[in-house]
């Protein structure tokens, strides 16, 4: 068990590589109730949350989700997360946990120009993220629930509770995160390991995330780089005003000087997060996530490289511990079935 | 995965490391503990063969999908042959690490040294201390 945002959380139970291979060819499932949850809602919902978030919100039907980047005032990334829009003028956005509270202060004060509540309701969810292509028909089966579509949310009764399901993920594979009632989870989660579903920890959840690129907030992204040089820009609508709009248009326009790039190791070596990434023998950089990927029996990881060297095909050197390792930047996802 | 396990003929160092002495030369490997710590071992960097080593110095990297570790020399020595057959398999080290999961084969520069390794039941003392 490690500590996470002061959350106790198993990097793995049975093994990362077994835990991996569940969700890409069955069904696995994550408890990731650390995750937070805060309720948008009011007349004012859907203006105040075009202000805060870097997507068209207007573009989300009822029952429809969304990513997007929560943007300081210099376009730099607070977080990155999904919203789900539950009904007319009610949204919940979920955030990631090491940022909850500091989302939630950044929302308030933002939220005092609108006619909308902002509430913290981490507390009302526990979030099970059940991934894999079987996922969708052993949940089915065992809750006998009607699930939503892939980027749509549907409210649900699981266990006779109230809970919503959501068509997202965080593994490239099809699946649904269930956001239920904390009382009944641990008998929900019984329920779906008797059916066969394999419980995974931390460390498939990031090798599968990595795989396909999806950035980590707190590695890949961060207040410090603006959604542009993350690859972020087509969540970012500079349009509809957001705050820090200005500063990402400016970020599309004029180019930035690094950005992140996935790369995979040519050969030995597993590049790990700091290590530096050479170009003729220059720094050109530094890996903000590395892994090993179960799936190619590769090292794998991302890198904010100089713009101009991450271009798919590039071949670049990473320095792990001392040792220089050929890699090549490599094209979104770096896994695909 | 096999199960917690320390051999009598085997001598250990505090870093988790096992040394099988025969004669003037020693096979060298990590515990049961060592590779139950790290998990699936996906990559063994081993040292060239002709390499000195020292004792209670790295002479090699082992790592898994979470971790990577210095692997320390429980004697010193001259390293003879390394395990190849983790290049493809590395795995092995966690399925037997006294055996198929084996590392570098050494001829040993101090035989005097072996007088301070531990017996494997001060080893697994030591590991109840933790």
């Amino acid at each position: 068990m490690v500590d996470f945002a002061g959350w106790e959380m198993p990097v793995q139970y049975e093994g990362i590589r077994e835990e991996h291979s569940a969700v890409r060819t069955h069904a696995g499932m994550f408890d990731v109730s650390h995750m937070g949850e805060v309720e948008v809602e009011g007349p004012g919902a859907l203006a105040f949350l075009q202000r805060v978030l870097s997507n068209d919100v207007a573009a989300v039907a009822v029952g429809g989700a969304q990513y997007s980047c929560l943007c300081g005032e210099e376009g730099g990334v607070l977080d990155d997360l999904f919203t789900y829009r539950l009904g007319g003028d009610r949204y919940l956005i979920v955030t990631n946990s090491a940022n909850h509270e500091s989302d939630l202060a950044w929302l308030g004060r933002w939220s005092r120009e609108f006619d909308v509540a902002v509430r913290d309701v981490a507390d009302r969810y526990a979030m099970l993220a059940v991934q894999g292509p079987h996922a969708r028909r052993i949940l089915t089966a065992t809750l006998g629930v009607e699930l939503p579509a892939r980027m749509r949310v549907a409210h649900v009764r699981v266990g006779r509770r109230p809970a919503l399901a959501c068509g997202t993920g965080y593994t490239g594979e099809d699946g649904v995160e269930l956001l239920i009632d904390p009382e009944i989870a641990p008998a929900i989660w019984a329920e779906l390991l008797d059916a066969g579903v394999v419980p995974c920890g931390l460390g498939a959840r990031d090798t599968l995330r990595l795989e396909v690129c999806f950035p980590l907030h707190g590695n890949d992204l961060s207040p410090d780089r603006n959604p542009i040089e993350a690859g972020l820009g087509w969540c970012c609508k500079e349009e509809t005003g957001f705050v820090g709009a200005e500063a990402v248009a400016r970020a599309r326009r004029e180019g930035t000087a690094e950005k992140l790039a996935p790369f995979t190791i040519e050969g030995a070596g597993i590049p790990r997060q700091g290590n530096p990434v050479l170009a003729d023998d220059e720094e050109v950089g530094a890996v903000t996530s590395g892994t090993f990927s179960p799936s190619l029996e590769i090292g794998i990881g991302m890198a904010y490289l100089r713009a101009d060297l991450a271009a798919p095909g590039t071949e670049i050197e990473i320095d792990v511990r001392g040792k220089r390792r050929n890699g090549r930047v490599g094209s979104k996802p770096l896994y695909a079935r | 995965m096999a199960d917690a396990s320390y051999p009598d003929d085997l001598r250990y160092h505090p870093e988790h490391d096992w040394a099988r002495i025969e004669g003037e030369e020693a096979t060298f490997g990590i515990t049961w503990y060592a590779q139950d710590s790290l998990g699936e071992v996906v990559f063994y960097d081993p040292p060239e063969v002709g390499a000195t080593i020292a004792k209670d110095t790295a002479y090699a990297e082992v790592e898994s999908v979470k971790a990577v570790s210095d692997v320390i020399a429980p004697l010193s020595g001259e390293i003879v042959a390394v395990n190849e057959g983790l290049a493809d398999a590395p795995e092995r080290v966690n399925d037997d690490p006294y055996g198929e999961g084996w590392l570098v084969r050494v001829r040993l520069t101090d035989q005097a040294e072996v007088e301070g390794l531990l017996s494997a039941a001060d080893y697994r003392k030591l590991l109840e201390s933790d």
